[in-house]
């Protein structure tokens, strides 16, 4: 049990490390039924088979061979090798029907990330961009919205504006870039106190111009996240080592505690990527090996949020731009199938132990009660206090964009 | 078996040296600057007649700014002006040896002569191309195999530099027929290859058209009529039946039976579409096929929707801004400014010039003007018009312009086709990987808002920045440490090189002043912090 003092809660917002005030956040939630407060998007980019993870169907010419473990979730199954994310299940539910008119990979993973189908007129902003429009930023020095391993298509802020994309980082194990300045701090202090020199002379004439850049306001920002104790959120080094091991010591695992961290100190949204998974050839060894890693991340994710009361306050997303076909081709590859893939959905207060949609065994039919992607950004959004129908505008042309043009999923909204 | 090892190590060998030869072009024979033939009765009487064009264009803005009352800012300096043109047409700032050399020239012509060189630099066709080439056919990677970008972008650039007439180019981009490869124009059709049909998106090109061509967004009515746009689906579902009959096979693009049927929006029924454009019919001819047709009549210089969206386009590229915003949203029924007409007129009268629209439009009044806070009008409490142009606008660098920015400055020659293939590939992938980590804006070419945290964490502690102003071998900032004669001139030089400008009295000595009484590593150092200062500066990584 926590005991809450003045001195100590002085000392700890004092030292600026927020995790404490973090919980404590947390505590009050449990209390006020408060909306969920961050989302953490685990993304598979190359589109995962939905048959060899959330959608198997066992015994069937369309496996392949993969077979079906049970859940902690009565009658809800999953590939062989989700054994740990199986006991976790209670709280996940999977949406095994989604479909999307994108079966390419660049615009695949616009739509699901964005809930829109790519536009020319305008670049619709992320789930995570969204999400930093739209909840307010308190004692966040650090960027609200990160992409760990991003991929080749990083969360964008879109019309929203690029300070609203992700921030990058790559394993959380190397040296986070860009943050500390490559002079010491005598000459570094110099260097900034020497720039001011330049900047009266640029705005010589053109002052409202040079406040308009908001040139120095960035920079300022900049520097605080440069010297913010906030920043060790990225550093998994200072977990105890067990803790490292029950997320699996891979570069993903790495991130998704990372990820976990991050929401601890008030970031909004965090995107962790893991890539490989366009098996057009050798589909069932591609899925093997990446769900190795997918499997102790996504549950020892699940286990430590909840263990640490922030489930609720969290919402997580499992998914890709696409499933995969259910015939299997001569290479023993799978090809692109954006029609009845999986997702999977926890956290946030959201119902868990669910499985919404059903595809054909034979791969033949289109599946039972199709989700498109929007409604699954609808349903976070409500998750979050959102209303999907917000209108926010797009810069010069003044079109107003709905935060998602989806329905949120009645069953998952308790 | 050693032979077999030895042909796997020559294929391999040789691949490498095709993949480097590919990602850094050896520069065309081409590249020899016109100046050579500046002198003739051509080239005077060319120059002639664009002095006329600016002439009347000048009129056309100080007529307007006569009317609102407004006195224009007062011209901007040769260096300032210079930047802008190699900002705009190579993505870089001028190095010290393109400076030292524009500066031996007589001042009254030293600007002409700059504006000469570039349109004959290949980095000028480069750097045009690719802008053009986001508009024709986005910056997605698109299908695998039918589609080839850097194919496409170097053929723009060829057709750049070697200023062939725009209506053929675009004539080319509609209408050509055969492989990606040989035929690259053809990328236009087979970037929007849709696998699920087997066969390029007629309503992908029909939008491309619309907005890359004509400057108007039919495409808006893709799905249903919008009650207070002008464009209907009916229009937008004609322009698209041109490219119904476009397939893609072994033999590249060509031309079929059309197997365009959209689907109608009620009965969900097959529609059958005639080709039919949106305005101007009467300027279709009746021969060829269709995409000849439709590419017949947005060339045609009596329909003027080409010649205002290239016009509007090209202004966009060389101040930052368009004349009329967005780009590709001209307004219908609606008045068009002045300068947009005269421009459009003048471009599409003389054979869709390419090379004249720039000049006339880089020797404006207006692009040579300070980049000034806008000036106020007659009411001197209304807040400034942006839409005068009565000031040079500032506008946010590019990614690939902040990128090219700084790497000429971390060089004291020039970076360019004539430099060692050595320095060309390094550049390539450099400037590549800071874009990448820069943010690359996309498509949306001409809505820059102001910088992000992870930009300026970027330019103030990156490793690409660590180096270029660093202790390298060739690094500027080193060279000026070891051959300026004395703090002042090297301070300067400084200036030069980084922001393509003088230092004021007072950064001169404040500068000066750092560097005082310093020797060796430790001058090396001062240095190499001025030069992170100028880097680091809003004057670095905005146009103005």
């Amino acid at each position: 049990m926590l005991t809450v003092s003045r001195r100590w809660f002085l000392g700890a917002a004092g030292a600026g490390w927020l995790t404490p005030v973090g919980e404590l956040l947390a505590r009050q939630a449990e209390r006020s039924r408060e909306p969920a407060r961050s989302v953490i998007l685990l993304w598979l980019a190359g589109g995962p088979s939905q048959l060899e993870t959330f959608d198997p169907h066992p015994g069937s010419a369309i496996a392949g061979g993969t077979r079906a473990i049970e859940t902690a979730a009565k009658g809800v199954r999953l590939a062989e090798g989700f054994e740990r994310l199986a006991d976790r299940m209670g709280s996940v539910s999977l949406l095994r029907s989604m479909v999307s008119k994108e079966g390419d990979h660049e615009r695949g993973t616009y739509m699901m990330k964005t809930g829109y189908r790519p536009d020319p007129s305008l670049v619709h902003a992320s789930i995570g961009a969204v999400c930093c429009h739209e909840l307010p930023a308190v004692g966040t020095d650090i960027p609200r919205h990160v992409s760990i391993l991003a991929g080749q298509w990083p969360s964008r802020g879109g019309y929203l504006g690029a300070e609203y994309d992700a921030f990058q980082v790559d394993d959380p194990r190397g040296k986070l870039p860009d943050v500390s300045s490559p002079v010491d701090a005598l000459r570094e202090r110099a260097r900034v106190q020497d720039l001011e020199v330049v900047e009266r002379a640029f705005a010589k004439g053109r002052r409202s111009i040079a406040r308009a850049t908001l040139h120095g306001e960035t920079l300022s920002r900049a520097r605080l996240m440069m010297s913010s104790e906030q920043l060790r959120a990225f550093d998994v080094s200072r977990e105890p080592a067990g803790v490292v091991d029950e997320y699996g010591d891979t570069p993903f695992g790495r991130g998704c505690l990372a990820a976990r961290r991050l929401i601890e100190v008030g970031v909004r949204c965090v995107e962790v990527t893991l890539s490989g998974w366009d098996s057009h050839v050798n589909n069932h060894e591609i899925h093997r090996k990446l769900v190795k890693q997918l499997d102790p991340a996504f549950a020892a994710l699940l286990r430590d949020l909840e263990r640490r009361e922030l489930l609720d306050r969290t919402v997580v997303l499992c998914g890709g731009e696409f499933g995969r076909t259910p015939k299997i081709n001569p290479l023993g590859g799978r090809d692109h199938w954006p029609t009845g893939f999986s997702v999977a959905l926890a956290g946030g207060r959201l119902r868990g132990g669910l499985a919404l949609g059903e595809t054909d065994p034979a791969g033949l039919k289109d599946p039972a009660r199709p989700i498109p992607a929007q409604d699954v950004h609808a349903t976070i959004f409500k998750a979050l206090g959102l209303d999907p129908l917000k209108e926010n505008f797009a810069p010069v042309t003044g079109r107003p964009v709905k935060l998602s043009e989806g329905t949120p999923i009645r069953e998952l909204l308790a | 078996m050693r032979w077999r090892d030895l042909i796997f190590l020559t294929v391999m060998i040789g691949g490498g040296l095709a993949l480097v030869r590919g990602a850094v072009r050896i520069p065309a024979a081409t590249t020899t600057p016109q100046r050579a033939t500046s002198g003739s009765a051509v080239a005077d009487s060319q120059a002639a007649a664009i002095r006329v064009a600016v002439e009347g264009l000048d009129r056309a803005f100080r007529q307007q700014w006569a009317e609102q009352g407004i006195r224009p800012a007062p011209p901007a300096d040769d260096l300032t002006v210079m930047r802008r043109l190699s900002l705009a047409l190579t993505g870089a700032i001028p190095s010290l040896e393109e400076i030292r050399r524009f500066e031996s020239r007589p001042a009254g012509s030293r600007l002409d002569a700059w504006l000469d060189d570039l349109m004959a630099d290949r980095r000028t066709s480069d750097f045009l191309a690719e802008r053009f080439a986001r508009a024709f056919v986005g910056t997605e990677d698109g299908p695998f195999l039918v589609f080839r970008r850097r194919r496409f972008a170097s053929w723009l650039s060829d057709a750049i530099l070697a200023n062939r007439p725009y209506d053929a180019i675009v004539r080319d981009l509609v209408a050509d027929r055969g492989l990606w490869t040989d035929h690259p124009a053809t990328n236009f059709v087979s970037v929007t290859f849709n696998p699920d049909t087997g066969r390029p998106d007629p309503e992908r090109l029909a939008a491309r058209v619309s907005r890359a061509l004509l400057g108007v967004r039919i495409d808006c009515a893709q799905c249903h009529d919008h009650p207070f746009q002008p464009w209907k689906q009916a229009d937008f579902r004609g322009l698209a039946a041109y490219f119904g009959g476009a397939y893609s096979g072994l033999r590249g693009i060509r031309d079929g039976e059309s197997a365009y049927k959209p689907l109608d929006r009620k009965t969900k029924a097959e529609a059958e579409v005639a080709p039919r454009v949106p305005f101007r019919p009467e300027l279709v001819p009746e021969a060829g096929t269709p995409r000849e047709r439709l590419a017949a009549w947005i060339v045609d210089p009596s329909n003027p929707n080409l010649a205002r969206a290239t016009a509007n386009r090209v202004w966009a590229i060389l101040l930052g801004r368009p004349l009329v915003d967005p780009v590709d949203d001209l307004p219908v029924n609606v008045e068009l400014p002045p300068a947009l007409e005269r421009l459009a007129a003048d471009f599409s009268g003389h054979g869709y010039d390419l090379h004249r629209l720039i000049r006339v439009i880089a020797g404006s009044e207006v692009f040579r003007l300070d980049s000034t806070d806008p000036p106020a009008g007659k009411d001197p409490n209304a807040a400034p018009d942006d839409e005068s142009w009565a000031a040079f606008p500032a506008v946010r660098l590019r990614p690939e312009q902040v990128a090219g920015a700084l790497f000429q400055a971390a060089s004291l020659p020039t970076i360019g086709p004539q430099s060692h293939w050595f320095v060309r590939l390094a550049t390539y992938t450099g400037r590549n990987d800071f874009v990448r980590r820069y943010g690359d804006t996309g498509e949306d070419e001409f809505h820059a808002a102001g910088g992000t945290i992870p930009q300026r964490l970027l330019l103030m502690n990156g490793d690409i920045v660590r180096e270029k102003t660093g202790r390298g071998l060739f690094s500027a900032s080193q060279r000026v440490a070891e051959l300026a004669p004395d703090d002042r001139a090297a301070v300067e030089v400084a200036y030069l090189i980084v922001l393509t400008r003088r230092p004021t009295p007072e950064e001169s000595a404040h500068f000066a002043g750092r560097l005082a009484g310093t020797a060796g590593d430790d001058r090396k150092d001062r240095l190499t912090d001025l030069f992170w200062t100028l880097v680091n500066s809003t004057e670095f990584s905005w146009n103005h």
